[in-house]
């Protein structure tokens, strides 16, 4: 009895320490989505100047899977995870679609894709952020991945790294292409 | 004199907007609507969702551009004719019960909302089990653990005058 009673504090401090140690990985600040396996919001988004074609949710419902990166030119991260973005659409094999969020003028997002290189399939242009919004976006960048279906399969919050690309994105696109 | 007494109204222009501004808001007025139970209303929903950049505050309190969209979503969901319930369900519907400072009752949050409770019946039961053995030991204790030796030397102190009294 009075030994068991001892040892109470130690097992308490063993739990304490095996929780805060699965956990000092993990980044408190990121919020995990409710929209993962649901289907992509309906959303219809004009092209940026001088394109043609924009993006809508028909263009994630079409049997194919793929990828949906939120960025903005006035987002410094979206500068740094760009290359892995163009690495994402060479070695995906998948169609990478852009968001472009929140510019305050039209002209931004082209000019930072005309200077930085433009990676993607298809890029729609959310002035409003209103389809962000609908999205579960709060902050850029993000990059979802979406089945063939139309469901958003999964969702990377804050910029993409190499390490994220290579052990998280890809391994996540090949699983669902199966 | 004429320079304290400018120096004093100096200190009042400083300190009196100060007082009168009250708790700084995050609401500008071109987001406010002209129907003051609906702007009411609008507060109170606002003061209940928690801002997905800084976390920590409100949509109410927070300066984030997120925050403002979502202010400004919260009242279009009013003027079509939401119930509070059906705006917040809204949100709730894209950010997740995460956005709602104050978390709901089901299943996910048991442990969340019952450790206290849990906490506080332990803290009850163990400072009740103190007390039973405090005064099992006051009870049971003393006497019966003395050896006859102690006894004696006890019944000594007290002197033999009140010893009659014991087996």
């Amino acid at each position: 009895m009075r030994f068991s009673l001892a040892v109470i504090p130690l097992v308490l401090f063993a739990a304490l320490a095996g929780v805060f140690l699965m956990n000092i990985d993990k980044d408190s600040s990121v919020v995990p989505s409710v929209l993962i396996d649901k289907p992509a919001p309906e959303f219809s988004l004009p092209p940026l100047p001088g394109r043609d074609a924009g993006l809508s949710k028909a263009d994630l419902t079409k049997g194919e899977v793929s990828v949906l990166n939120v960025f903005a030119s006035w987002c410094i991260p979206c500068r740094a995870e760009h290359p892995l973005i163009k690495r994402l659409s060479r070695e995906a094999g998948v169609p990478v679609f852009g968001l472009n969020y929140k510019e305050k003028d039209p002209q931004d997002g082209v000019k930072w894709l005309a200077e930085l290189g433009d990676p993607y399939a298809a890029v729609g242009m959310d002035l409003s952020g209103r389809t962000g919004i609908d999205f579960g976006v709060y902050g850029v960048p993000e990059t979802f991945i979406i089945d063939g279906t139309g469901q958003i399969r999964y969702k990377h919050v804050g910029p993409v790294t190499a390490d994220v690309l290579e052990k998280v994105l890809l391994p996540k696109i090949a699983e669902l292409k199966g | 004199m004429t320079k304290r007494l400018l120096m004093l109204v100096g200190a009042l222009g400083i300190v009196l907007p100060l007082l009168a501004s009250g708790p700084a808001m995050a609401v500008n007025p071109d987001e406010m609507l002209s129907n003051p139970a609906l702007e009411k209303r609008a507060r109170d929903i606002s003061q209940e969702l928690r801002c997905l950049v800084c976390q920590n505050q409100s949509i109410d309190d927070s300066d984030a551009e997120l925050a403002r969209d979502l202010r400004v979503l919260v009242r279009e969901r009013l003027i079509a004719g939401d119930s509070n319930e059906e705006a917040i369900d809204y949100i709730v519907a894209r950010y997740g019960d995460y956005v709602l400072l104050n978390p709901p009752l089901k299943p996910e949050t048991y442990i969340l909302w019952g450790s206290p409770v849990v906490l506080a019946l332990l803290a009850l039961l163990a400072v009740f089990a103190f007390y039973r053995r405090k005064q099992r030991e006051a009870s049971a204790g003393t006497t019966a653990s003395l050896s006859r030796e102690e006894q004696a030397r006890l019944d000594e102190i007290l002197g033999s005058s009140k010893g009659d009294g014991k087996a």
